[in-house]
C-alpha cells in the first residue's frame, strides 16, 4: 500500500516530521517499506501554455514555440516531442531552472534557432520512470504557475508492507485513524451525504443464498460523460498510489478503494441484460475479464451474473463486456461486501490478484458499503456528470460478520506480557482503538468495530494492548528456568565429532540442495523411487534426492573446473525415499575424494589418491564407535563393479557404500580423474558403547609372523574371518603386513603376510604351546581355505 | 739400543697429534700399546734387565706410556668432537620447510553457525530437536494456525508434492511436534533445512532456520525479549542494540519482528541496512492459544515464547558475506575462508 503523505495529512496531521511519522507507524506494526519524494529535485519550472508553432528551419523533428509562461513576452522554445501543439499546457522549465541530476537550463541556440527554455516530460522531472512525450497539463492549468506548487509535489510517497492482519490499514482512511489513535488526535470520518436522486430507475438484484453475499448495494447513474477529464489532484493522487489514469469512472472507483478500502466496480448499464444475481458459477461456466484473460469457472467461485451469464468475478475483477467503454453512457455502480472465507483462495486458484480481491480476502469494513457508494456517486456526478438513481441495498444482517464482545482478564494481561497496567491505561488505549469497553468484575469485555477482522478472542486484545503501549515500553527480563540437571548420554556420538573428523583428514563440508535434477538422479540412483516435486523452481531442481552423491558431485564439476585438482567434500543431510505407502526420510552422511592422496608438497611424491585411502577415513569413522563393519565386493549402478564395497554391519545390516564413480559416469559428468564416493546411513555411526574395562595381562605377547599362499580371488576378510571363527583367546590381534604376488609365487595365487599376537592372560605361553598353537592355525587354514605356507 | 724411549715416545707423540681419525688413532694405540706394541715389547723385555735396573727402567717407561696415553685420549676427544660437529653439520636442514601433512578442511559457515547458536541455547538447557523436511500440510499448517486459503499461505511460497504433502516452509512444525509428544516444562531449539518456492538474489530456494520455543506456567513477553536481546548479544558478541516491533505470525500473538542496530555501520546507515540504521534478524512472540488448542495444552495454565531466525542471515551478518547464492554454490574458495 503506497500513498502520499500530503493526502495522508489533509485530515490527521500529527506534529511530527516525515521521518517521525514513518518511525510511528513501523513501530506501531505497520512497516514502511519505502520513502521516496513525489519528484526529484527541481526548480525553475512552470505551467507553460504553447500559443505558437512553426517548423525548425533546420531540422526536421524540432518545432519553434511560442509558449506563455505569465509574463508579458511568450518565450521562444525550441521542442523535440512529438505531443507538442497549439493550445498544450506543459511544464517549462525557464531558463536558470536546475532539472533532477543538477542540469542547468540556459539560454542557447538549438540549430540556429534561440531556445529561452525547455518543455518537460514526466521523465525529465523525475515524477516517472518513463514518459513518450512532454507531460501534458489541463488546459486550465494557470500559466506562470511554479510547476511544484500547481502539482503539489512537495510530497512523500510513503509504501507500508502490512501484515495480512491488519486489512483495515488497506486504505488512506484506514491509516488515517492509526495515525490518529497513535498520536491521540479526535478525527473521525467525514460523514458522506446522500446524494440527490434524480430518477427511480432500478435494476433488480437478488442474491441466491445470502451467506454467500451479506450485502450488496448497487445503482443506475444515467447520462455520464465518460470523455470527462478526470481532475488533476485526482490523477496525482492516484499516480502516488501507482495507479494510471484511466478515466474518469475507472479513477473514481480506484480513488474510492485507496481512500475507504473498499473495492467498487461500474458496469455500463447497456450492456447487462436484465437483472443481476449474486450466484455460484456454474461448473465450467467462462467469463472473459477486464485484462483480456479468459477463466473457466468451477462451480465453487462467486460471479455477478446478469440473465446472460456472469459479468464479474464477485471481489475480484469485472467482465470485458460490460466493462464501460468510451461509449457508455448509464453505469450500473456495484458496491458490495464479501465475507475473507468467501473469497479466501479464490483469485489465486484462477491465477489473478487483483487490489479488489487483495481486500476482500482479508477483510473489508462490512459496515462502509453505503457511505462509499454515495461518495463515488457524489464524485461521478460532479466529474462525469449524470443523474442517480436510487440505491438497491440487499443485506442479511445474520450473515454480516459479527463482532461479539471478547473479554480481557486482568490478570492475563502480566501473564503473557510480563506487566501490571493501570486499568484506566488499559482502557485508555481500547477507547482510542474505536472499542466499545465494559468494565466486569476480573477484566473488561471489549466490543471491537467492524473493520478489524483480527480482534476474536483475548490473546488479540492483548496484542494491540502490547503494541499501541509499545513493545519497547514493555519490560524484558532474563529466562528464569528450572536448572534440572540433564543427563549427557555417553553412547550417543554426535554427527559433530564425525564431521570434525573428516575435516582433520581433509574434508571439506558442502551443503547442497535437497532437490535435484532429475536425470542427475536417474544416472546416479536408477534404482530408487523419486518423489517428485509438484511445482519445481525448475527442471534442475525437481526431485528429491535419494542420494546427497548428486549434489557432491555437481559440487566437485563445478571446483575441477574451476582449476581445483584436488577436492575432498562430505554432507550429511537427509536423502527422500518413496517406500510402498510412505516416504522415507534418513539422515545420511556422504563423502567424495578426487586427486592427489596429500596436497601437493616438497616432500612427497604425487600419488592420486586410492581406494584405501578414502576406505581409512571411514574406518577411521568407525573407530569412532566401535562398530564392527564388514567391506563386501558388491555392485551399484553408479560405481566401477571392481572397486566397490557394500558396508554392512557383522550381521548384515546395509550401512552404506564405498567405491570408484563408474568410469562411463565419470565421463558422463566431464570428470578426468577417479572419483571416490562413499555414502553412510547416519544412524549406524551416531551410536557407540559405552567403554568397559578390561584386565591388563601381565605376562609378554609373542608375535609370529606367517606368508601364506593363497588363491588370487581370496578377500583377505575371509582368511581373517576364518582364523577369527577359530576362537583361540591367546590370539589377541592378527595384521596383514604384505601383499604379494608376481615372480616367485605360482600364477592365479598371491601371498599373505600375517603378523600374529599371542599372549595369554594368565600365564607366560612356552615356546612348544606357541609353535602347537601356529601349526594348528596353518592346518585349519590349509584345510578350509586351501592355504600353503610359503617357501 | 738404536733408538732412545725418549725418540720412541717423541715419535708416538708426533704420530697420535697427526692422527686424522679414530681408525688411525687406534693403529697408533696398536702400534705402541698392542701385544706386539714397541712400548708393550720395552716391557718384556725389562726382564734382561739387572733386578737392580729393572724397577727404574720400568718407571720410566710407564712414565712414557702414561704420557703416550694422555696424548692419545686427548686426541681422541678432539677427533671425536670434531666428528659430532662434522655429523652435525652434516644433518643440518632447513627448518622453513613447510611440514609433511595431509589437509585439514572445514566445516561449512551454516554449521558453523548453527553450531554457534545451538551451543548458545544449550548452555542454558535447551535440548536440540529435528523434524522431518518432507511435512504434512497439518503439522506446517493447520495445527500453526494457518488454514488452507489463508493470506499467510501465500507468502510461505510452498513446495508440494501433493496437496497434502510440502517441503518444510518453515521450522516452526518441529514445535508442533515437540509439543505432541511431550509436556511443558520444554525448552526445544529446532534447527534446519526449509524450503521456499522463490529464486533471486536475495532468496534460495533451500535455507536454514532455526526456532526456538519455551513453554511453562510463567513465560512472558518480557522473557521472550529477555532470550531475545540476550541471545542476539551473545550471537555477536556486541552490545548492539535490538527492537521489538509488532508484526504479525499466524501461529504466534503478540508477534512480533526483531531488528538489530546494523552491525556493518554501527547503525549509522549503509547499503546493508537500506540506510535505515536497524536489519531485520527475526521474528518472535508468544505461542497463539489456537497453537496451545491443537496440540491440547491448556494455554490458560501455560504460555509460550517462540522465535524462529535464519540461519544465513546470520551467517551473513557475521561474517560480511554479502552474497546468499555463494552457501550453496560450495565453492572451495568460499569455503575454505572458514576454515
Amino acid at each position: 500500500m503506497r500513498f502520499s503523505e500530503v493526502w495522508l495529512r489533509e485530515q490527521v496531521n500529527p506534529d511530527l516530521t516525515t521521518e517521525a511519522l514513518v518511525e510511528q507507524l513501523t513501530m506501531a506494526g505497520l512497516e514502511v517499506d519505502s520513502v521516496t519524494p513525489a519528484a526529484a529535485d527541481f526548480s525553475g519550472v512552470v505551467v507553460g501554455k504553447v500559443i505558437a508553432l512553426e517548423p525548425h528551419s533546420n531540422a526536421d523533428k524540432l518545432k519553434v514555440c511560442s509558449v506563455d509562461v505569465g509574463v508579458d513576452e511568450p518565450l521562444q522554445i525550441v521542442c523535440g516531442a512529438n505531443n507538442v501543439g497549439i493550445g498544450l499546457c506543459v511544464p517549462a522549465a525557464l531558463v536558470g531552472a536546475i532539472l533532477p541530476g543538477g542540469f542547468k537550463i540556459k539560454k542557447s541556440k538549438l540549430r540556429g534557432e534561440l531556445s529561452l527554455g525547455m518543455l518537460c516530460s514526466e521523465q525529465e522531472l523525475g515524477i516517472a520512470e518513463t514518459a513518450e512525450g512532454l507531460m501534458v497539463l489541463p488546459s486550465d492549468a494557470p500559466v506562470g504557475t511554479d510547476i511544484r506548487d500547481y502539482l503539489a509535489l512537495d510530497d512523500t510517497l510513503i509504501e507500508l508492507d502490512l501484515t495480512p492482519n491488519r486489512a483495515d490499514c488497506l486504505s488512506i482512511e484506514g491509516v488515517r485513524r492509526e495515525v490518529a489513535l497513535l498520536n491521540k488526535l479526535d478525527w473521525q470520518p467525514v460523514e458522506q451525504e446522500a446524494v440527490v436522486v434524480e430518477h427511480d430507475e432500478t435494476l433488480g438484484v437478488s442474491v441466491n443464498d445470502p451467506a454467500l453475499c451479506s450485502r450488496y448495494l448497487g445503482r443506475l447513474i444515467k447520462g455520464v460523460n465518460v470523455g470527462a477529464q478526470t481532475p488533476l489532484w485526482m490523477q496525482e493522487r492516484l499516480r502516488r498510489s501507482g495507479h494510471r489514469s484511466l478515466g474518469p469512472l475507472v479513477d473514481i472507483t480506484n480513488y474510492i478503494l485507496l481512500e475507504l478500502g473498499q473495492p467498487l466496480h461500474a458496469f455500463d448499464a447497456a450492456q447487462l441484460s436484465g437483472d443481476i444475481v449474486i450466484r455460484y458459477a456454474n461448473q465450467d461456466e467462462e467469463i472473459a475479464l477486464l485484462n483480456d484473460q479468459s477463466v473457466t469457472l468451477s462451480d465453487d467461485v462467486l460471479v455477478i451474473a446478469d440473465q446472460k451469464g456472469p459479468v464479474a468475478l464477485a471481489g475480484v475483477m469485472g467482465g470485458k463486456d460490460s466493462a464501460v467503454s468510451d461509449d457508455t453512457v448509464d453505469i450500473f455502480l456495484e458496491c458490495a461486501f464479501f465475507t475473507p472465507e468467501m473469497m479466501m483462495g479464490k483469485a489465486r486458484d484462477l491465477g489473478l490478484h487483483t487490489d479488489s480481491s487483495h481486500r476482500f480476502e482479508r477483510g473489508v469494513d462490512p459496515f462502509i458499503q453505503r457511505r462509499a457508494i454515495e461518495r463515488a456517486s457524489q464524485m461521478i456526478i460532479d466529474i462525469a456528470g449524470g443523474c442517480a438513481g436510487p440505491i438497491t441495498e440487499i443485506v442479511d444482517e445474520m450473515f454480516l460478520p459479527k463482532r461479539p464482545p471478547v473479554l480481557l482478564r486482568e490478570e492475563r494481561i502480566a501473564k503473557v506480557l510480563g506487566v501490571t497496567m493501570v486499568p484506566e491505561t488499559v482502557e485508555d488505549v481500547f477507547h482510542r482503538l474505536g472499542m466499545t469497553v465494559e468494565r466486569q468484575e476480573n477484566g473488561w469485555l471489549m466490543t471491537p468495530p467492524g473493520f478489524r477482522f483480527d480482534i476474536a478472542i483475548e490473546a488479540d486484545l492483548i496484542e494491540e494492548l502490547g503494541r499501541i503501549y509499545g513493545y519497547n515500553n514493555l519490560p524484558q527480563q532474563s529466562l528464569l528456568m528450572h536448572a534440572q540437571l540433564s543427563s549427557v548420554p555417553e553412547a550417543i556420538l554426535g554427527v559433530d565429532r564425525i564431521k570434525d573428523l573428516l575435516v582433520d583428514r581433509g574434508y571439506q563440508e558442502a551443503i547442497t540442495y535437497s532437490f535435484v535434477d532429475a536425470a542427475d538422479q536417474q544416472a546416479v540412483a536408477p534404482d530408487e523411487t523419486v518423489i517428485a516435486l509438484k511445482n519445481p523452481i525448475s527442471s534442475e531442481l525437481s526431485v528429491m534426492r535419494t542420494t546427497i552423491w548428486c549434489g557432491l558431485l555437481n559440487a566437485a564439476y563445478r571446483n575441477v573446473s574451476r582449476q581445483h585438482s584436488r577436492v575432498r567434500l562430505f554432507e550429511g543431510g537427509l536423502c527422500f525415499k518413496s517406500g510402498d505407502s510412505d516416504i522415507s526420510q534418513e539422515n545420511m552422511l556422504a563423502g567424495l575424494v578426487l586427486g592427489s592422496q596429500l596436497p601437493e608438497q616438497w616432500s612427497e611424491g604425487s600419488k592420486k589418491v586410492d581406494f584405501y585411502d578414502v576406505k581409512a577415513d571411514l574406518e577411521a569413522i568407525f573407530s569412532l564407535n566401535g562398530l564392527a563393519v564388514e567391506f563386501v565386493a558388491q555392485e551399484h549402478p553408479a560405481l566401477h563393479p571392481g572397486q566397490t564395497a557394500a558396508i554392512q554391519t557383522n550381521t548384515g545390516e546395509h550401512i552404506g557404500w564405498l567405491g570408484v564413480l563408474h568410469p562411463t559416469l565419470e565421463k558422463q559428468y566431464g570428470f578426468d580423474t577417479s572419483v571416490f564416493l562413499f555414502e553412510l546411513k547416519q544412524k549406524f555411526v551416531l551410536n557407540r558403547e559405552v567403554p568397559k574395562f578390561a584386565p591388563l595381562s601381565k605376562f609378554p605377547s609373542v608375535r609370529r609372523d606367517l606368508a601364506l599362499i593363497v588363491d588370487e580371488n581370496m578377500p583377505v576378510s575371509q582368511i581373517l574371518a576364518e582364523i577369527n571363527s577359530f576362537d583361540e583367546e591367546a590370539i589377541r590381534e592378527v595384521i596383514v603386513f604384505d601383499i604379494y604376488s608376481g615372480e616367485g609365487v605360482e600364477v592365479g595365487k598371491k601371498s599373505i603376510g600375517l603378523g600374529f599376537f599371542i599372549q595369554n592372560l594368565t600365564q607366560t605361553m612356552t615356546d612348544t604351546e606357541i609353535d602347537g598353537l601356529m601349526a594348528l592355525v596353518l592346518s585349519q587354514l590349509a584345510l578350509n581355505l586351501n592355504a600353503k605356507l610359503r617357501d | 739400543m738404536s733408538v732412545t724411549r725418549e725418540e720412541i715416545l717423541a715419535e708416538a707423540l708426533v704420530l697420535v697429534s697427526g692422527a686424522q681419525d679414530l681408525n688411525e688413532l687406534d693403529q697408533i694405540r696398536v702400534r705402541y700399546l698392542g701385544k706386539k706394541g714397541e712400548f708393550t715389547q720395552q716391557m718384556k723385555a725389562l726382564g734382561k734387565l739387572d733386578a737392580e735396573q729393572r724397577p727404574i727402567v720400568g718407571a720410566a717407561i710407564n712414565h712414557s706410556k702414561e704420557q703416550f696415553q694422555t696424548a692419545l685420549e686427548l686426541r681422541k676427544e678432539a677427533l671425536q668432537s670434531a666428528q659430532l660437529a662434522e655429523r652435525l653439520n652434516q644433518e643440518k636442514i632447513d627448518v622453513s620447510l613447510p611440514g609433511r601433512c595431509q589437509s585439514v578442511g572445514g566445516i561449512h559457515p551454516v554449521t558453523i553457525t548453527l553450531r554457534r547458536i545451538t551451543e548458545i541455547f544449550k548452555g542454558v538447557g535447551f535440548t536440540v530437536v529435528e523434524g522431518p523436511e518432507i511435512e504434512d500440510d497439518y503439522h506446517n499448517f493447520e495445527a500453526l494456525n494457518i488454514p488452507e486459503h489463508h493470506p499467510a499461505r501465500a507468502m510461505h511460497d510452498t513446495f508440494y508434492f501433493d496437496p497434502h504433502t510440502v517441503l518444510r516452509t518453515h521450522t516452526s512444525p518441529v514445535q508442533v511436534r515437540v509439543m505432541e509428544e511431550g509436556a511443558p516444562p520444554l525448552k526445544v531449539i529446532a534447527p534446519g533445512r526449509v524450503y521456499r518456492c522463490d529464486s533471486d538474489i536475495t532468496h534460495t530456494p533451500m535455507f536454514h532456520q532455526v526456532e526456538g520455543f519455551v513453554v511453562d506456567t510463567d513465560v512472558s513477553f518480557a522473557d521472550l525479549k529477555g532470550v531475545v536481546f540476550e541471545f542476539l548479544r551473545a550471537f555477536f558478541e556486541k552490545d548492539i542494540q535490538v527492537r521489538f516491533r509488532p508484526s504479525y505470525f499466524p501461529f504466534t500473538e503478540p508477534s512480533a519482528e526483531v531488528d538489530i542496530e546494523c552491525v556493518m555501520c554501527d547503525g549509522i546507515g549503509c547499503r546493508v541496512c537500506s540506510h535505515t540504521g536497524w536489519l531485520e534478524v527475526m521474528g518472535c512472540g508468544m505461542i497463539h492459544p489456537a497453537v496451545f488448542k491443537s496440540v491440547e495444552i491448556d494455554s490458560d495454565q501455560f504460555t509460550g515464547l517462540a522465535f524462529g531466525m535464519g540461519v544465513e542471515r546470520l551467517a551473513m551478518l557475521r561474517y560480511g558475506i554479502n552474497d546468499l547464492r555463494l552457501f550453496f554454490e560450495n565453492d572451495l574458495k568460499f569455503l575454505e575462508q572458514f576454515n
